[in-house]
């Protein structure tokens, strides 16, 4: 009798997919055993979930408090479990929702990021010669730049707000896929696929676009998750300068600079969403650690 | 003759390699000064109307617009305000309303010294905590380390400094709160050079140099660490693949001492790319400095920033940004140019 599991691990398998499946569970039972990676796929997954489901787990308002009532309540007050604002805001409800901005702003990042690095690398990596040496000083020039520095003179000519936030942390963003996808479409770039691609008459776009980004993908996808947390910090930290999401969105950065003008009494209001992003921050380097570990060839054993 | 034919060689590639990075570096300047001067561009406040009101005449502001070169083509605005900038005028600040030069000269000190102290708190212990983890691979050691790294990349920086002013300033008063010194020891010494610690000590004002210190202590212990986390991290790197080498099995088996072989033998080699990887974390810590500076209202170049930012004080912005983006690509250029002097086997293949 064979189970799902013998077919995945079988070391005969009868078609490509069975391969492949069987290759994809070998890693995942390999990612599963580093409990550190496990658990930063655990709080990832948290906060896509939590972000979905935001209005159902939200136990109130996230944008309007009750002034009256429910300023200022310390944590673990029944009902508000993480205590509430200067407004009378649940900061739970609020952190709740402001999970929404963060996946945006990574979502939207690696959105907007990848495929141009993606495309710079591997139009520089295929054809060489100039084209290449444009491109790659191009690179290395705003790879250079201090990326908050810049992020930061950025929203200050386009004006604050979270969509031009996101418009300059991706500007800053993309160098690093570009070296690393350039990288990768040298070593196939002579191989006899390409050539014989080549061959049956395949347009340069073509040949780029179906068969050397798909092969840079993957060493393309670990590098992302693994800079989702500066993401994440540099968002946090214009929203904390007020260069990012404006209130009363509850962003989490904005949110920490709000608390601190009642830091001393009231240390709850800062301190909570501090925490929120230091979890999910954390929790994108356990994946990338992790995914890293697993996916690299040359760490494989 | 042969030894000397090498040497003149070696000085040749030396050159080469100076002129080559020397290019990057000009050319890379040349790439911060244009990106700099297109976010000035790109401002959607009109320049004009920030000179001369909106209740201007049109033949007024026909003149400001000729005065302020706006109807030259872009590449000759771009040559004029390049020729200012490399005569060190990059225009008044409407906040301060002095030259953006002197401001900066003014504040520089300040970032300059809470960045110094931080990358000495850094190295200090990001080097050992590495070399340890290394040594100790895969035991508790090497995980607390990891951890204690993985903690120093995913803090937000502002936060920490909120929280570390909270417990340590605010509710145990072990520290000195916001700003550099206070204002009862602000004119017991003439800040000189405006390194205050160097200052009050030469000056021998130890009371202020100890108010100093005591302001300085957490920001830079936070800075600190963030370059900790990188530096021991790297450190731990270099270090494994330094003890996998054949001559560190030989030098075991002629019984040297253990210590003598990680800190002399191993650290030896292994302190080439960590000289790239210190000057690489400092001129990082540059940037950090502006959410900390602000956090703790250091008076410095970040500092300076976001204040500019805050008042919609375009000037400033953009001659901050690029005063941080040449420091920050000049270091770069440094740690790359360092290491090429540095390690023997770059020299040997180029």
């Amino acid at each position: 009798m064979t189970t799902t599991r013998d077919w995945l691990l079988s070391d005969r398998p009868a078609s490509r997919r069975q391969a492949k499946l069987g290759q994809s569970y070998r890693t995942w039972l390999d990612f599963r055993t580093n409990a550190l990676a496990f658990l930063g796929l655990l709080i990832v997954v948290a906060l896509v979930l939590m972000a979905i489901f935001a209005p159902w787990l939200a136990p109130h308002d996230p944008l309007v408090g009750d002034l009256n009532h429910t300023r200022l309540l310390p944590p673990l007050t029944e009902g508000y479990w993480l205590g509430t604002d200067d407004q009378g805001r649940d900061i739970l409800s609020r952190l709740i929702y402001g999970s929404r901005i963060t996946l945006a702003v990574v979502a939207l990042v690696a959105v907007i990021a990848t495929p141009v690095g993606l495309l710079v690398g591997t139009t520089a990596g295929y054809f060489g010669g100039w084209v290449d040496t444009v491109l790659m000083r191009i690179t290395d020039i705003v790879l250079a730049f201090p990326k908050l520095i810049l992020a930061l003179a950025f929203v200050a000519a386009l004006g604050p707000g979270i969509e031009n936030a996101i418009i300059a942390i991706s500007i800053t963003a993309w160098p690093p896929y570009a070296r690393l996808a350039r990288a990768e479409t040298l070593t196939i770039r002579n191989s006899d696929f390409i050539a014989a691609t080549k061959l049956q008459g395949a347009s340069s776009l073509r040949i780029i676009w179906k068969h050397i980004v798909p092969l840079c993908m993957s060493s393309v996808i670990i590098r992302v998750t693994l800079d989702m947390a500066g993401i994440i910090l540099t968002a946090a930290g214009l929203g904390f300068l007020g260069l990012g999401a404006q209130p009363p969105q509850p962003e989490w950065g904005a949110m920490i600079a709000g608390g601190r003008n009642f830091l001393v009494d009231y240390w709850w209001v800062a301190a909570m969403p501090g925490m929120a992003i230091f979890i999910v921050s954390l929790g994108f380097n356990l994946l990338g650690d992790g995914l890293r570990d697993v996916l690299d060839p040359k760490r494989q054993k | 003759m042969a030894a000397q034919t090498i040497r003149g060689r070696r000085g040749a590639l030396w050159t080469r390699k100076a002129a080559s990075v020397l290019g990057t570096v000009a050319i890379t300047f040349l790439g911060l000064l244009f990106v700099t001067f297109l976010i000035g561009r790109v401002v959607p406040v009109d320049p004009v109307l920030s000179v001369v009101g909106d209740r201007a005449t049109q033949a007024q502001y026909d003149a400001a617009y000729r005065a302020l070169g706006l109807d030259k083509s872009l590449i000759e605005q771009f040559w004029i305000w390049l020729t200012k900038v490399f005569q060190g005028d990059l225009g008044t600040s409407n906040l301060t309303t002095r030259p953006i030069t002197q401001d900066i000269a003014r504040v520089f000190p300040a970032t300059l010294e809470l960045a110094t102290v931080s990358i000495i708190i850094g190295t200090v212990v990001g080097i050992p905590l590495g070399v340890w983890s290394a040594v100790r691979q895969g035991r508790p050691i090497d995980h607390i380390v990891r951890v204690i790294g993985l903690v120093g990349y995913s803090a937000p920086v502002f936060w920490l400094g909120l929280m570390g002013l909270l417990l340590f300033y605010f509710k145990l008063d072990l520290i000195s709160g916001p700003g550099r010194v206070d204002i009862a020891y602000e004119y017991s010494f003439t800040p000189k050079t405006g390194l205050f610690l160097i200052d009050t000590a030469t000056q021998g004002a130890w009371d202020a140099f100890g108010n100093v210190l005591s302001h300085i202590i957490l920001p830079a212990s936070l800075l600190g660490y963030l370059s900790l986390a990188y530096i021991s991290r790297m450190t731990r790197s270099f270090m494994l693949n330094e003890l996998a080498q054949e001559y560190i099995t030989t030098a075991r088996v002629k019984g040297v001492p253990e210590w003598r072989i990680i800190w002399v033998q191993a650290m030896r080699n292994a302190a080439v790319p960590l000289v790239t990887v210190v000057a690489l974390s400092y001129a990082n810590l540059l940037e950090g400095s502006v959410l900390t500076e602000t956090v703790f209202a250091w008076p410095g170049l970040g500092m300076y920033l976001t204040n500019s930012l805050q008042n919609a004080d375009m000037n400033a912005v953009l001659g901050g940004t690029l005063v941080i983006g040449a420091i920050f690509v000049g270091l770069n250029m440094f740690s790359d140019l360092l290491y090429t002097l540095l390690d023997a086997r770059t020299r040997k293949r180029s």
